[in-house]
This record gives C-alpha cells, structure tokens and sequence, in this order.
C-alpha cells in the first residue's frame, strides 16, 4: 500500500496560529450522556497516559489503564528532572507562543511538524495553570509566584520547575487526578500488566491482548478506541537513562500490525550523564540538563594534563585557568554552555575522542561541570544581600553553597551517593548518553496512528521534536498530548459509533482468538528454547552495536556493518536464548525481559537503516560524511526535508521494510541553518 | 582500582503469596565496590539462572536511579540498607565489608503482601490515595493562571518537602507497628499547605487516615524510626501536623 502521508496528516489549512483553534471548531461531538458508552484502552501511566486518562474519565468515558510497573505512580515520567517549558513571559524576557514555537522547530533542527509544534506552544501556557491547580509544589519566588528558569537551546527563562524533581511532581499530580476518577468507577487499573499485541478487527484498533506479569495470565480486553503512550526505545541501547523496565514492546506490536514507524534513527544523547565506569553496570544516571545553568564544561587544554587527571596524579583544582579549555563557551559564545543537548553531547565527544577525556573507563570518556565560578559568583550577590562588608573567601563560598543547595540539592546528593565525590567541591563529571527518542509511532495532527482507533502520544509519537528534543519540551509534550489535545480528537473519531453496536467491539471476535494465540506461540517458543545464553547477554550485545555504529555519530560503513550484524544476533538469539520457567508459570522476570529484548532485536536493524538511508547531519542524527568544515552538523534540506515513515510487511524481514515520506513544510518559520555560536 | 569483594547473602525465598518462605544461602565474589546492590543481585541471577535447580531471585526494581519507589529490599534488618538517604538501587557494595554476610527480606507488613521471593504488593498506598490523596479540580478544561493564586515560598517549600515522598514504603518496613503515617501524613500535609488543597482539607484527612487503618497497617507510636529510614528524608514533623488536622477534622 502507498500512503500520501501528507494528504493523510489531517493539518488544518489556515494561518498557523489559527490552525487549532479551527480544527477544534469543527471536530465532532459526543454528548455527555453518550460517552459512558466508549471504552478506552491506554497504555502506559506516565504524563502522558497518566493525563490522557484522567482527562478522558472526566469527561464520561470508561477508560482502562495498563502499566507494567506495580503502580502508576512509577512510570519513568517520574524520574525526569529539570523543568517543564511554557511560554508565560512572567520574568518579561520577550517570551511568547512564537519564540516557543521558533525554537522548538530550530531546536529539532526542521525535522517537526509545524502545526503540531505551534499547537504545543499555544497549549503550554495552560499546562501550568492545570498542574498548579492540581497542587503540583512548582519552585515559587520570595513573593509567591511562579519560578523559572533557562534550559539548552534557548535565550529566555521558560521553564518552569520544582526543584530536580519536576517529572515527579507532575506525574504524581496525573497520578492524584487518575486516583480520583479511579475512586469513581471510571478508571479501571490494570498494574502489573503489558499490552503483548494490538487487536485489529477489519483493520481497525478494537482491543489487546495483555499478560498479567503476577499470575502469567493472558487476557484480552475490548474497546472503542486504543491509546499507545508507552514511552521511548531507548533502552535498545541495553545502557540509558531509562528505566530498567522501559521498553518498545508495545509501540513495536503496533508497528507490526500495520502502524507506520517515523524517524526511528533519532535518538537523543543527553550530555549531562554519570561516565560509565564498569562493564557490570546496568543503568545510566542523567544529571539535570538545567545544571548546565550554573556548571561551566571543561577539558584540560594540555594533553598531558588530561593524562595526568585520568590516572588521578593532578586534580581538577590542581589545573589553572589559563590551562582549561571551556570548550562550549569557546566554540557557542552567544549560547555557551547552554547549547542543545545534540550539540553538546557532539561536543563532548570531539574532545574525548581528541585524547582529553578525563575520566578513568577504557575510553578515557568524561568531561567536567564545574560549579566553582558559580558557588563564588552567588556567595558574593549573596553576602550583597545580607549586607556583609569584605566577606572571606570562605564564607562567600560558604553561601554561594548553599543558594546552589537550594536549586540542585538532590542532584548534588545523587551524584555524591552514586561517585562518592562531593561536587560542592570538586567538579562533576559527565559524558553524554542515551536518554531520548523522537522517533515514534506515525500520527496525524489527530495524535491518530495509520490505524483507525489507535491513537498515540507522549514520546511514543514522533510529531513534535524534529531530530532533536530541547530540554524540558518532553514533559510538555506529553501533558498536552494527554490533557489538552486527544480529549477533543478522539471524540472526533469515536462520534461516527455512537449508534454502532456489534461484535466487533466484543472480545468474542474471533480476532482476539488469533491474536491470543500468536502470543501463546511465542512465549512458548521462548521458555521452550532451552539455549545457552541468558537474554541480558544478547541485550548487552545488541547494545554495544547500536552505541557503536548507530549512537553519538554514525558513518555508511558503520551502519551497514551494524544491519548484518543485528541480524546475526537475533539468529542467535532465537536458536540460542535461555528463558528459565513454565509456560503457566506466574512473574517470571527473565521471560519479560526476553520478549522484549526480542523486539529491541528488530527495532535496532530499522533505527540503522534509517539512518543509512538518511544521508544528511541533522540534528540528533549525525552522519560523518555529512559536516561543515567546522565539523558542524550539514543538513540537506533539498533531498531529506521530510518524515521517513517505514512499513512493516508482513511476514517478511525488517530489510523488506517499506518507506514512506511525509514531505515537511515550513511556511511561517524560515529555513535556516542551525547556529548557536 | 579497589580491591573486588566477595558476600554471603541469605536471601528470603517465597515461591508464592500461599507457600511458606525460607532463607536461602548463597555466594557471590568479585563484586566491584561500585556495583551497586542490584547490580550484585543481576551477578547472583546469572549465576543462579543457569542452575536449572531454581528460578532466579524476583526482586522489584525499574529507574535505579532513586527516584520510582519501585525497590524495596529490607537488608541486614533495615529498610533499603545500610546506607541514609538512599533507595536500595542507590545503595553500593562499598558499604559492605569484604566477606560480610548480608540478610535479604521483603518488605514484613500486613498490608503489603509477599507477590513473590522479595517482591511485595503495594496497592494498598494507592487505595490510600484514592480515598482522597488529591484536589478534586477537573483535569480538562481552562483554569485560573497560575500566579493569581501567590503561594509564600515557605509554604511552597513546606510543601514541596512532603511531596517528595516517592511511596516507596519503607517507613512502613522500618516501623514496628507497620504504621504508614509518614507516607499518609506528607501526602495529607502537602495538600493542606497549599491554598488550593484546602478547601477538602477535613474530608481528605478523615477519609485517608480511615483508610489507611482499613487497610491493616498499624498505629503511630513515635519512634520516629520511620524518618530514620525514609529515603528522600520526610520528618516526622508531618505526623505532628496532620494528627492536628485529624483531631480538626471532627469539628
């Protein structure tokens, strides 16, 4: 099938601040009355999720939710840190919906929808008041009102926040308003449980089928419409910022039942990380991208001290100033250390891979944030305050600790527990790593997939951040897609079944029958496999290939290299998997993560043919055949200004996938190349 | 590079909610000092993965990095371990002596029954919550800008400081009398602080603390162990107050 993607995306015409606002105008309507009648399926409990189900039990309709964790509570949405961006002009910066809506298509390097991205920008500002209504404990000023603050990628302060624990309180702010419909009969939870495969009935979205993970039980469940908003695939790299459990299962069961694949070869890799420092680790923690708003980045300038750090015989404090190399500041002087996250992480990368690394791991990969000129610099606008005359060094530092406590203690104490080194008083280190997926299900401006009745937002999309996401838009993606925007699309889409009554919405049909037992093959398949190999070695495996060819920067040779070499693995992997239990056993950790780690087999094998096809240097996605001669990214707007959307055929390899273009427009931003110096 | 260490870990196996449970000895060795104690529980599986004798140890885990609540692990007789202030995907081998034997347990509480081996089943927190954990505002719709309600930033703080808690139970774990108050009472007092939460603030209280004794956990004593073994460090302050608004709540 040949799809016009772009005849399909369903953008209204109109000028682009007119666009929702007309659309809305003319989406279809069910009364009240009539939406106890639906049912809605969602997948996943994040912000996302987690608002979309709030959102749409308030308005009458009878939603199921499913996690795979023990409460919705702990959805990865929780662990995310920094801020939430609006465009509330509060500090007076000549912020706006525009200038939002500017960087974000700049920030995803003109790889988004502009329609989408404007609608995003207009709803942000009520994503704020939403969750203040809600009680979410936002950072507040010393009159009351709201705090923000700058994030990468931008020169106004927007981003709103509550302390590092933004995600957290957000996500427990859905969490409460799902509780409350939970308590009213109009949310059923289903923890503990995972979407194992889409149930299409004459090609449209009616149900799934999901394993109970306690008692092993297969269920089936029946609705009038399915919403996937199930998070990134970022752990296909087996070592991320995401959680352990976080997963392309769901998204990837869409996929094969037909949903378009968009733009899987971008993946963000986020600077602030903790360096890697021993192959029996299982899991990266991220620092805050808004650290980068009081940390300055730096390598030793001298490749003998970069050495001399490694083996620990000079410290950070032992290398001057003439002898450090702020290299952001350097190379970005209007954006310095607050340039994207792309180019940050890239950044990072030259100087590490130029020898002046500092960490002490196999590949001397780290750099560090220094706190020190900023614990000075506030000591002093402190002690100003408190009217202290000729403060000592010591105090000054003493004070300026404890402003930086005040905006960064959880992190500073994370860090500490995690590195046992204290970054009040030497420098943190960091290397960038896997933390974000732009990549996703295809959707229209609906938030609708190619398959009619199944919806999908949050990051499991790819509409909103181009090749790259700023930081601190994740979260309000995932709040607008959820409480602002599926509400009025999916009625749009459920209002023509309003007098629609048959089997098909019945779990008697006789597609939950074949669905069911698809899935009971491959589970048996796995349990049954009885090979030599524990699934976490072929994660870790297909780990090392993807970082290695298809991560920070990636070539044609590589990229080839890495297909084949997927496609060994996961030949191996089925001929030699070991998945230890019965098939009517109940929780059975190792078979979770096996049906999982099968997924992540396919889905790596398309993330590297998309980018081998995308010849260009775009954002997130950087092809070294592909740079300025400053070694910047160089984008090739004329050939690959569009959306790869991939196929799945069915019963055939990942190789045979087919792809479609959405052609992108950009009619009320120029096109321009992206610079941050 | 730090000298690799060697455990004995007595580990509490339980096939299911009905079957009765057992310490069971194991060894692991040359574990990095900076492994932390999942990571040396992923060593242990993988060893024990491939002994056909058994399944692997099903413990609860997701982010690690300290912030989902999803660990639990109660170790050498505490809640999340040694260490103070950390979740127990935060905690490292570094706190362990070389050769050191280490008790692993569930979460022991009534309210919290075993699901499998070390892996406990929380609902009744969100049973809690359901019963009034929150502000009763339609999540759709339009509402006030958010700076025409100012909030004093000491409030602000208080607040917020409650609403770390990340449910993760080990107040429950830690207290001799099961009790959950440091988990009701910084859900209860993050919403009584806030002007937007306070106009249910007699409902919220008397629905969640009558839930709460529903569910099974037991009465507030005040040894303060609780605040002890909290990772994101609630005080037990919050039970002062929110004992307050219960006893206003009947007025």
């Amino acid at each position: 099938m040949k799809y016009d993607l772009k005849k399909n995306n369903q953008v209204p015409e109109g000028k682009i601040d007119k666009k929702w606002n007309n659309h809305k105008s003319i989406l279809k309507l069910i009364s009240p009355n009539n939406r106890s009648n639906f049912d809605i399926i969602i997948i996943g409990s994040g912000l996302s999720g987690g608002s979309a189900a709030a959102s749409l039990s308030e308005l009458g309709y009878k939603v199921k939710v499913f996690c795979y964790q023990d409460s919705p509570r702990r959805a990865h949405s929780v662990a995310a840190q920094g801020g939430i961006n609006a465009s509330k002009n509060y500090k007076g910066d000549n912020d706006s919906i525009y200038q939002l809506f500017h960087d974000t298509i700049k920030g995803g390097d003109y790889r988004s929808r502009e329609a989408n991205v404007y609608r995003l920008s207009e709803i942000s500002s009520n994503i704020i008041d939403q969750c203040v209504a809600q009680g979410v404990p936002f950072a507040r000023d010393y009159a009351g009102y709201l705090e923000t603050r700058s994030f990468g990628g931008t020169k106004v302060a927007r981003t709103f926040y509550a302390k590092g624990q933004t995600g957290q309180q957000l996500l427990l702010g859905c969490y409460s308003a799902i509780c409350r419909q939970i308590g009213k009969g109009k949310i059923k939870m289903y923890n503990r449980h995972e979407m194992l495969d889409l149930v299409l009935v004459e090609g449209v979205a009616r149900g799934i089928i999901a394993r109970n993970l306690v008692s092993g039980k297969l269920e089936k469940h029946s609705a009038h419409a399915v919403v996937i908003a199930s998070g990134g695939y970022g752990n296909v790299f087996f070592l991320s910022t995401n959680a352990m459990g976080a997963n392309a299962s769901c998204i990837w069961k869409v996929h094969k039942k037909g949903g378009l694949f968009a733009n899987p070869c971008y993946t963000q890799i986020h600077p602030t990380c903790i360096p890697i420092h021993g192959e029996y680790q299982s899991k990266l923690t991220l620092m805050s991208e808004s650290l980068r708003n009081d940390g300055r980045i730096w390598v030793p300038k001298k490749l003998e001290d970069a050495n001399f750090i490694r083996n620990g015989i000079k410290k950070p404090e032992n290398i001057n100033e003439e002898n450090r190399d702020y290299y952001l500041e350097r190379r970005y002087p209007s954006f310095g250390n607050l340039v994207p996250r792309d180019v940050a992480s890239r950044a990072a990368k030259e100087r590490c891979d130029k020898g002046f690394g500092i960490e002490n791991n196999e590949n001397g990969e780290g750099v560090f944030l220094d706190f020190n000129s900023s614990i000075e610099k506030y000591g002093e606008e402190k002690a100003n305050e408190l009217g202290i005359n000729n403060p000592s060094l010591e105090k000054k530092r003493q004070l300026g600790k404890e402003v930086i406590e005040s905006k960064y203690g959880n992190l500073f104490h994370m860090y500490e527990k995690i590195t046992e080194k204290n970054p009040y008083e030497t420098p943190m280190k960091i290397y960038p790593a896997v933390h974000y997926t732009m990549g996703g299900l295809w959707v229209d401006y609906n938030l609708m997939s190619n398959i009619p009745g199944c919806f999908v937002i949050g990051e499991a999309n790819f509409s909103d951040h181009g090749s790259n996401r700023l930081g601190a838009s994740a979260l309000m993606q995932g709040l607008a897609d959820g409480y602002f925007i599926l509400p009025y699309t999916i009625a749009n889409y459920l209002a023509k079944y309003v007098t629609y009554k048959n089997e098909n919405f019945s779990i008697k049909n006789v597609e939950f029958n074949k669905s069911e037992s698809f899935v009971k093959n491959k589970i048996k398949r796995l349990i049954q496999n009885n090979g030599k190999k524990s699934v976490d070695f072929f994660h870790k495996k297909l780990g090392n290939i993807m970082w290695k060819y298809v991560g920070m920067s990636r070539n044609h040779t590589g990229l080839s290299k890495s297909i084949n070499k997927i496609q060994e693995l996961r030949n191996e992997f089925w001929n030699n998997v070991f998945v230890p239990g019965d098939v009517e056993d109940g929780l059975n950790t190792e078979l979770e993560k096996a049906g999982r780690v099968a997924d992540f087999l396919e889905l790596g094998e398309l993330m590297a043919m998309d980018a081998l096809n995308r010849k260009e240097s775009c954002g997130c996605h950087f092809r070294e055949e592909y740079k300025t001669k400053e070694g910047e990214a160089l984008r090739n707007d004329l050939h690959y200004k569009y959306v790869s959307a991939w196929e799945y055929q069915e019963n055939k390899f990942i190789s045979d996938e087919i792809m479609h273009k959405e052609y992108l427009d950009f009619n009320f931003v120029k096109l321009e190349s992206r610079s941050y110096k | 590079m730090k000298e690799l260490l060697n455990f004995k870990l007595k580990i509490w196996r339980q096939k299911n909610n009905q079957d009765k449970g057992y310490f069971k000895t194991y060894k692991v060795n040359n574990i990095s000092p900076n492994s932390s104690f999942l990571e040396m529980l992923d060593i242990l599986n993988n060893q024990i993965l491939f002994d056909n004798k058994e399944s692997t140890i099903s413990f609860d885990h997701d982010c690690r990095e300290g912030i989902c609540g999803m660990c639990s692990l109660y170790i050498n007789g505490r809640a999340h371990g040694p260490d103070n202030l950390v979740t127990t995907c935060q905690l490292y081998m570094r706190n362990f002596h070389n050769g050191e034997t280490i008790y692993v347990e569930p979460w022991r509480a009534k309210p919290f029954p075993i699901i499998k081996d070390l892996i406990v089943d929380r609902s009744s927190f969100d049973r809690i919550i359901i019963s009034g954990g929150f502000i009763s505002v339609n999540t759709f719709g339009k509402t006030i800008d958010g700076n025409i309600i100012p909030i004093p930033k000491e409030k602000a703080d208080k607040a917020f400081d409650a609403a770390t808690c990340i449910g993760c139970g080990a107040c429950v774990a830690a207290c001799k009398n099961r009790s959950a108050m440091l988990f009701v009472s910084a859900k209860i007092s993050q919403f009584s602080f806030l002007p937007q939460g306070r106009i249910e603030r007699k409902k919220r209280v008397f629905n969640m603390i009558s839930k709460m004794d529903e569910e099974g956990f037991g009465s507030c004593s005040n040894t303060k162990a609780c605040e002890v073994e909290c990772p994101k460090g609630i005080s037990t302050e919050y039970i002062t107050f929110v004992n307050k608004e219960y006893i206003s709540s009947f007025t």
